[in-house]
Protein backbone atom coordinates (compact mmCIF):
# COMPACT_ATOMS: atom_id res chain seq x y z
CA UNK A 1 0.00 0.00 0.00
CA UNK A 2 2.82 2.39 1.15
CA UNK A 3 4.74 1.14 -2.09
CA UNK A 4 1.68 1.95 -4.57
CA UNK A 5 0.79 5.14 -2.69
CA UNK A 6 4.87 6.38 -3.42
CA UNK A 7 4.32 5.77 -7.11
CA UNK A 8 1.44 8.18 -7.66
CA UNK A 9 2.91 10.64 -5.57
CA UNK A 10 5.69 10.41 -7.87
CA UNK A 11 3.92 10.09 -11.14
CA UNK A 12 2.20 13.48 -9.71
CA UNK A 13 5.44 15.28 -9.30
CA UNK A 14 6.68 14.48 -12.54
CA UNK A 15 3.62 15.31 -14.07
CA UNK A 16 3.41 18.94 -12.36
CA UNK A 17 7.64 19.18 -13.28
CA UNK A 18 6.58 18.65 -16.75
CA UNK A 19 3.71 20.98 -17.36
CA UNK A 20 5.58 23.44 -15.81
CA UNK A 21 8.31 23.01 -18.00
CA UNK A 22 5.71 22.99 -21.08
CA UNK A 23 4.56 26.25 -19.45
CA UNK A 24 8.05 27.76 -19.32
CA UNK A 25 8.63 26.84 -22.62
CA UNK A 26 5.82 28.13 -24.29
CA UNK A 27 5.94 31.30 -22.74
CA UNK A 28 9.38 31.80 -23.74
CA UNK A 29 9.76 30.47 -27.34
CA UNK A 30 6.63 32.30 -28.33
CA UNK A 31 7.83 35.87 -28.62
CA UNK A 32 8.39 38.72 -31.14
CA UNK A 33 5.89 40.97 -31.91
CA UNK A 34 2.95 39.91 -33.66
CA UNK A 35 3.22 40.24 -37.84
CA UNK A 36 6.61 40.94 -37.74
CA UNK A 37 8.11 39.97 -40.85
CA UNK A 38 11.62 38.59 -41.55
CA UNK A 39 13.43 39.15 -44.75
CA UNK A 40 16.09 37.10 -45.15
CA UNK A 41 16.21 36.06 -49.11
CA UNK A 42 19.62 38.31 -49.73
CA UNK A 43 20.68 39.71 -46.63
CA UNK A 44 22.72 36.61 -45.05
CA UNK A 45 24.68 36.15 -48.21
CA UNK A 46 25.65 39.85 -48.25
CA UNK A 47 26.69 39.66 -44.92
CA UNK A 48 23.85 42.63 -43.39
CA UNK A 49 21.63 41.74 -40.65
CA UNK A 50 18.31 40.36 -42.34
CA UNK A 51 15.74 42.78 -42.21
CA UNK A 52 12.54 43.26 -39.89
CA UNK A 53 9.28 44.55 -41.32
CA UNK A 54 7.32 45.56 -38.20
CA UNK A 55 3.37 46.00 -39.01
CA UNK A 56 2.63 47.56 -36.19
CA UNK A 57 4.59 50.97 -36.37
CA UNK A 58 2.97 51.02 -40.10
CA UNK A 59 0.02 50.23 -39.29
CA UNK A 60 -0.65 53.20 -36.95
CA UNK A 61 0.24 55.65 -39.77
CA UNK A 62 -1.22 53.83 -42.91
CA UNK A 63 -3.86 51.64 -44.32
CA UNK A 64 -3.33 48.14 -45.51
CA UNK A 65 -3.79 49.17 -48.74
CA UNK A 66 -1.46 51.83 -49.20
CA UNK A 67 1.49 49.29 -49.11
CA UNK A 68 -0.66 46.40 -50.67
CA UNK A 69 -2.14 48.26 -53.34
CA UNK A 70 -0.61 51.13 -54.35
CA UNK A 71 2.96 50.48 -53.10
CA UNK A 72 2.79 46.57 -55.08
CA UNK A 73 3.60 44.44 -51.90
CA UNK A 74 1.82 41.16 -52.44
CA UNK A 75 0.63 39.98 -49.06
CA UNK A 76 3.11 36.90 -48.81
CA UNK A 77 5.75 37.05 -47.09
CA UNK A 78 8.78 36.08 -49.96
CA UNK A 79 7.11 36.72 -53.07
CA UNK A 80 8.38 40.05 -53.47
CA UNK A 81 11.58 40.30 -54.87
CA UNK A 82 12.78 43.23 -53.29
CA UNK A 83 16.70 44.47 -53.76
CA UNK A 84 18.36 47.86 -52.24
CA UNK A 85 18.90 48.73 -55.63
CA UNK A 86 14.95 48.56 -56.43
CA UNK A 87 14.55 50.79 -53.01
CA UNK A 88 16.87 53.19 -53.86
CA UNK A 89 15.10 53.76 -57.06
CA UNK A 90 11.84 54.11 -55.28
CA UNK A 91 9.81 51.19 -55.73
CA UNK A 92 8.54 48.55 -52.38
CA UNK A 93 10.26 50.44 -48.98
CA UNK A 94 11.67 53.12 -51.48
CA UNK A 95 8.31 54.34 -52.38
CA UNK A 96 8.17 56.44 -48.63
CA UNK A 97 12.08 55.92 -47.29
CA UNK A 98 13.40 58.08 -49.27
CA UNK A 99 14.00 61.04 -46.77
CA UNK A 100 10.63 62.60 -48.02
CA UNK A 101 7.90 60.56 -46.35
CA UNK A 102 10.14 58.84 -44.05
CA UNK A 103 13.72 58.51 -42.84
CA UNK A 104 16.02 57.80 -45.99
CA UNK A 105 17.88 54.34 -47.17
CA UNK A 106 21.23 55.67 -45.79
CA UNK A 107 20.11 54.79 -42.14
CA UNK A 108 20.93 51.03 -43.45
CA UNK A 109 20.76 49.49 -39.65
CA UNK A 110 16.92 50.74 -38.92
CA UNK A 111 16.19 48.26 -41.36
CA UNK A 112 18.58 45.79 -41.68
CA UNK A 113 18.49 45.17 -37.40
CA UNK A 114 17.83 41.13 -37.21
CA UNK A 115 19.59 38.63 -36.23
CA UNK A 116 21.49 37.19 -38.74
CA UNK A 117 20.21 33.46 -40.08
CA UNK A 118 16.66 34.21 -39.30
CA UNK A 119 14.17 32.54 -41.61
CA UNK A 120 11.95 35.22 -43.51
CA UNK A 121 9.10 34.46 -42.55
CA UNK A 122 6.04 36.83 -40.75
CA UNK A 123 6.20 36.37 -36.75
CA UNK A 124 4.29 36.75 -33.87
CA UNK A 125 1.51 34.15 -34.70
CA UNK A 126 1.54 33.82 -30.95
CA UNK A 127 -1.80 31.90 -30.22
CA UNK A 128 -2.19 30.42 -33.66
CA UNK A 129 0.42 27.39 -33.80
CA UNK A 130 -1.21 25.61 -36.41
CA UNK A 131 -0.21 24.98 -40.24
CA UNK A 132 -1.70 28.92 -40.80
CA UNK A 133 1.15 29.71 -39.56
CA UNK A 134 3.90 30.90 -42.40
CA UNK B 1 6.04 21.57 3.98
CA UNK B 2 8.86 19.67 2.68
CA UNK B 3 11.49 21.51 -0.11
CA UNK B 4 9.82 19.67 -3.34
CA UNK B 5 6.79 20.91 -2.62
CA UNK B 6 8.25 24.65 -3.03
CA UNK B 7 10.18 23.41 -5.60
CA UNK B 8 6.86 22.37 -8.00
CA UNK B 9 4.85 25.40 -6.31
CA UNK B 10 7.43 27.48 -7.49
CA UNK B 11 8.08 26.17 -11.16
CA UNK B 12 3.96 26.77 -11.79
CA UNK B 13 4.09 30.37 -10.48
CA UNK B 14 7.13 30.83 -12.68
CA UNK B 15 5.76 29.52 -15.70
CA UNK B 16 1.83 31.37 -15.29
CA UNK B 17 4.02 34.43 -14.19
CA UNK B 18 5.73 34.25 -17.25
CA UNK B 19 2.41 33.50 -19.58
CA UNK B 20 1.06 36.47 -17.54
CA UNK B 21 4.01 38.56 -18.95
CA UNK B 22 2.90 37.81 -22.70
CA UNK B 23 0.24 40.14 -22.30
CA UNK B 24 3.23 42.73 -22.31
CA UNK B 25 4.73 43.44 -25.34
CA UNK B 26 8.14 42.48 -25.15
CA UNK B 27 11.02 45.10 -25.70
CA UNK B 28 13.35 45.01 -29.21
CA UNK B 29 16.30 43.09 -27.69
CA UNK B 30 14.25 40.19 -26.04
CA UNK B 31 12.01 39.86 -29.05
CA UNK B 32 14.08 37.12 -30.39
CA UNK B 33 14.32 38.54 -33.82
CA UNK B 34 16.54 41.40 -33.50
CA UNK B 35 19.93 41.45 -32.59
CA UNK B 36 20.23 42.86 -29.25
CA UNK B 37 23.83 43.91 -30.69
CA UNK B 38 23.09 46.28 -33.57
CA UNK B 39 22.68 49.92 -33.01
CA UNK B 40 19.40 50.11 -34.25
CA UNK B 41 17.92 48.71 -30.72
CA UNK B 42 18.53 52.28 -29.69
CA UNK B 43 16.91 54.22 -32.50
CA UNK B 44 13.77 52.09 -33.20
CA UNK B 45 10.59 52.94 -31.02
CA UNK B 46 9.53 50.01 -28.41
CA UNK B 47 6.18 48.27 -29.39
CA UNK B 48 4.95 49.06 -25.71
CA UNK B 49 5.29 52.91 -25.84
CA UNK B 50 3.22 53.15 -29.04
CA UNK B 51 0.70 49.81 -28.46
CA UNK B 52 0.07 50.50 -25.03
CA UNK B 53 -1.34 53.76 -25.97
CA UNK B 54 -3.99 52.07 -27.94
CA UNK B 55 -7.33 50.08 -26.89
CA UNK B 56 -6.18 46.91 -25.56
CA UNK B 57 -6.93 43.86 -26.70
CA UNK B 58 -5.47 40.26 -25.49
CA UNK B 59 -4.78 38.69 -28.84
CA UNK B 60 -2.77 39.50 -31.89
CA UNK B 61 -0.92 42.68 -31.47
CA UNK B 62 -2.91 43.13 -28.20
CA UNK B 63 -4.43 46.46 -29.83
CA UNK B 64 -7.88 46.29 -30.67
CA UNK B 65 -7.23 47.85 -34.41
CA UNK B 66 -10.60 48.65 -35.21
CA UNK B 67 -11.35 50.61 -32.02
CA UNK B 68 -8.27 52.27 -32.10
CA UNK B 69 -9.54 53.96 -35.97
CA UNK B 70 -13.28 54.32 -35.53
CA UNK B 71 -11.82 55.90 -32.16
CA UNK B 72 -9.73 58.36 -33.49
CA UNK B 73 -6.23 57.04 -31.03
CA UNK B 74 -4.66 56.56 -35.27
CA UNK B 75 -4.95 58.57 -38.14
CA UNK B 76 -3.62 55.82 -40.75
CA UNK B 77 -3.46 57.34 -44.13
CA UNK B 78 -5.78 55.78 -46.85
CA UNK B 79 -3.32 57.06 -49.95
CA UNK B 80 -0.19 58.14 -51.14
CA UNK B 81 -0.98 58.61 -54.73
CA UNK B 82 -4.08 61.91 -54.86
CA UNK B 83 -5.85 59.90 -57.73
CA UNK B 84 -6.00 56.29 -55.59
CA UNK B 85 -9.58 55.64 -55.37
CA UNK B 86 -10.79 54.64 -51.71
CA UNK B 87 -13.55 52.91 -51.24
CA UNK B 88 -15.50 51.96 -48.07
CA UNK B 89 -18.82 49.70 -48.82
CA UNK B 90 -21.59 49.13 -46.31
CA UNK B 91 -21.78 45.54 -47.48
CA UNK B 92 -22.80 42.53 -44.80
CA UNK B 93 -22.04 38.81 -45.49
CA UNK B 94 -24.10 36.20 -43.47
CA UNK B 95 -22.18 32.59 -44.35
CA UNK B 96 -24.15 29.77 -43.40
CA UNK B 97 -22.28 26.64 -43.94
CA UNK B 98 -20.42 26.73 -40.68
CA UNK B 99 -21.58 23.38 -38.85
CA UNK B 100 -22.17 23.77 -35.83
CA UNK B 101 -20.76 26.66 -34.85
CA UNK B 102 -22.60 30.26 -35.33
CA UNK B 103 -22.96 31.64 -38.72
CA UNK B 104 -20.22 33.82 -39.24
CA UNK B 105 -20.63 37.69 -40.35
CA UNK B 106 -18.17 38.66 -42.76
CA UNK B 107 -18.58 43.00 -42.60
CA UNK B 108 -17.57 44.91 -45.29
CA UNK B 109 -17.09 48.16 -43.86
CA UNK B 110 -14.32 47.66 -41.17
CA UNK B 111 -12.20 45.39 -43.90
CA UNK B 112 -12.77 48.13 -46.84
CA UNK B 113 -11.28 51.54 -43.98
CA UNK B 114 -8.22 49.26 -43.79
CA UNK B 115 -8.36 47.44 -47.56
CA UNK B 116 -8.65 47.96 -51.63
CA UNK B 117 -11.06 45.46 -53.21
CA UNK B 118 -8.04 44.37 -55.32
CA UNK B 119 -6.27 42.75 -51.89
CA UNK B 120 -9.23 40.60 -51.97
CA UNK B 121 -11.06 40.50 -54.67
CA UNK B 122 -10.53 38.06 -57.32
CA UNK B 123 -7.59 36.48 -55.98
CA UNK B 124 -8.37 35.28 -52.31
CA UNK B 125 -12.19 35.86 -52.73
CA UNK B 126 -14.36 35.36 -55.85
CA UNK B 127 -16.50 38.35 -56.08
CA UNK B 128 -19.88 36.26 -55.38
CA UNK B 129 -21.82 34.61 -52.89
CA UNK B 130 -21.19 31.21 -52.26
CA UNK B 131 -18.51 30.94 -55.14
CA UNK B 132 -15.36 29.97 -52.58
CA UNK B 133 -14.66 26.63 -50.86
CA UNK B 134 -13.97 28.69 -47.43
CA UNK B 135 -14.10 26.20 -44.67
CA UNK B 136 -11.61 26.26 -41.39
CA UNK B 137 -9.04 24.09 -43.22
CA UNK B 138 -8.11 26.37 -45.63
CA UNK B 139 -8.24 29.29 -43.51
CA UNK B 140 -5.75 27.57 -41.32
CA UNK B 141 -3.86 26.68 -44.25
CA UNK B 142 -3.37 30.51 -44.77
CA UNK B 143 -5.90 30.81 -47.45
CA UNK B 144 -9.28 32.79 -47.48
CA UNK B 145 -9.14 34.80 -44.54
CA UNK B 146 -6.47 32.97 -43.08
CA UNK B 147 -4.27 35.40 -45.28
CA UNK B 148 -4.23 38.01 -42.78
CA UNK B 149 -6.06 36.84 -39.89
CA UNK B 150 -3.31 34.45 -38.12
CA UNK B 151 -0.86 37.05 -39.58
CA UNK B 152 -1.43 40.03 -39.18
CA UNK B 153 -4.86 40.84 -38.10
CA UNK B 154 -6.53 39.04 -35.11
CA UNK B 155 -5.65 35.20 -34.47
CA UNK B 156 -7.58 32.34 -35.02
CA UNK B 157 -8.52 31.44 -31.54
CA UNK B 158 -10.85 34.25 -31.72
CA UNK B 159 -13.44 32.26 -33.14
CA UNK B 160 -16.63 34.35 -31.96
CA UNK B 161 -15.21 37.33 -33.50
CA UNK B 162 -16.22 35.55 -36.85
CA UNK B 163 -19.07 33.29 -35.53
CA UNK B 164 -20.75 35.57 -34.23
CA UNK B 165 -24.48 34.91 -35.69
CA UNK B 166 -26.73 32.68 -33.42
CA UNK B 167 -28.92 30.89 -36.09
CA UNK B 168 -31.52 30.35 -32.70
CA UNK B 169 -31.71 34.03 -33.13
CA UNK B 170 -31.34 35.08 -36.75
CA UNK B 171 -34.18 35.97 -38.70
CA UNK B 172 -32.85 36.80 -42.20
CA UNK B 173 -31.63 34.88 -45.47
CA UNK B 174 -27.70 33.97 -45.54
CA UNK B 175 -26.18 35.76 -47.74
CA UNK B 176 -25.89 39.48 -48.59
CA UNK B 177 -28.12 41.39 -45.82
CA UNK B 178 -29.97 44.37 -46.57
CA UNK B 179 -28.78 47.79 -46.05
CA UNK B 180 -29.13 49.59 -42.45
CA UNK B 181 -31.16 52.54 -42.70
Amino acid sequence: MLIKSLKYSIRNKVFIMLFSLLGICFSIGVSAEYADVVLNQLSDQNDVRPVIFPHWFHRIRFRCKVCHNELGFEMRVGSNQITMGKIIDGKYCGLCHNSQVAWGVENCDLCHSGKPGLQTGIRGSNQTGGPGRW
Amino acid sequence: MKISYYVHLSLVLISFGSLAAEMHWKSLSEDGLHDPESPAIELLQQPEEALSQLPPDYAGNKVLWNRALQEGYIEPRTNIYPDTKIEVIELDIVMEKTGEMPMVLFPHRQHTEWLDCSNCHDKIFIEKVDANEINMFTILSGNHCGQCHGAVSFPLTECNRCHSVPRSTFAGKPGVQPKKN
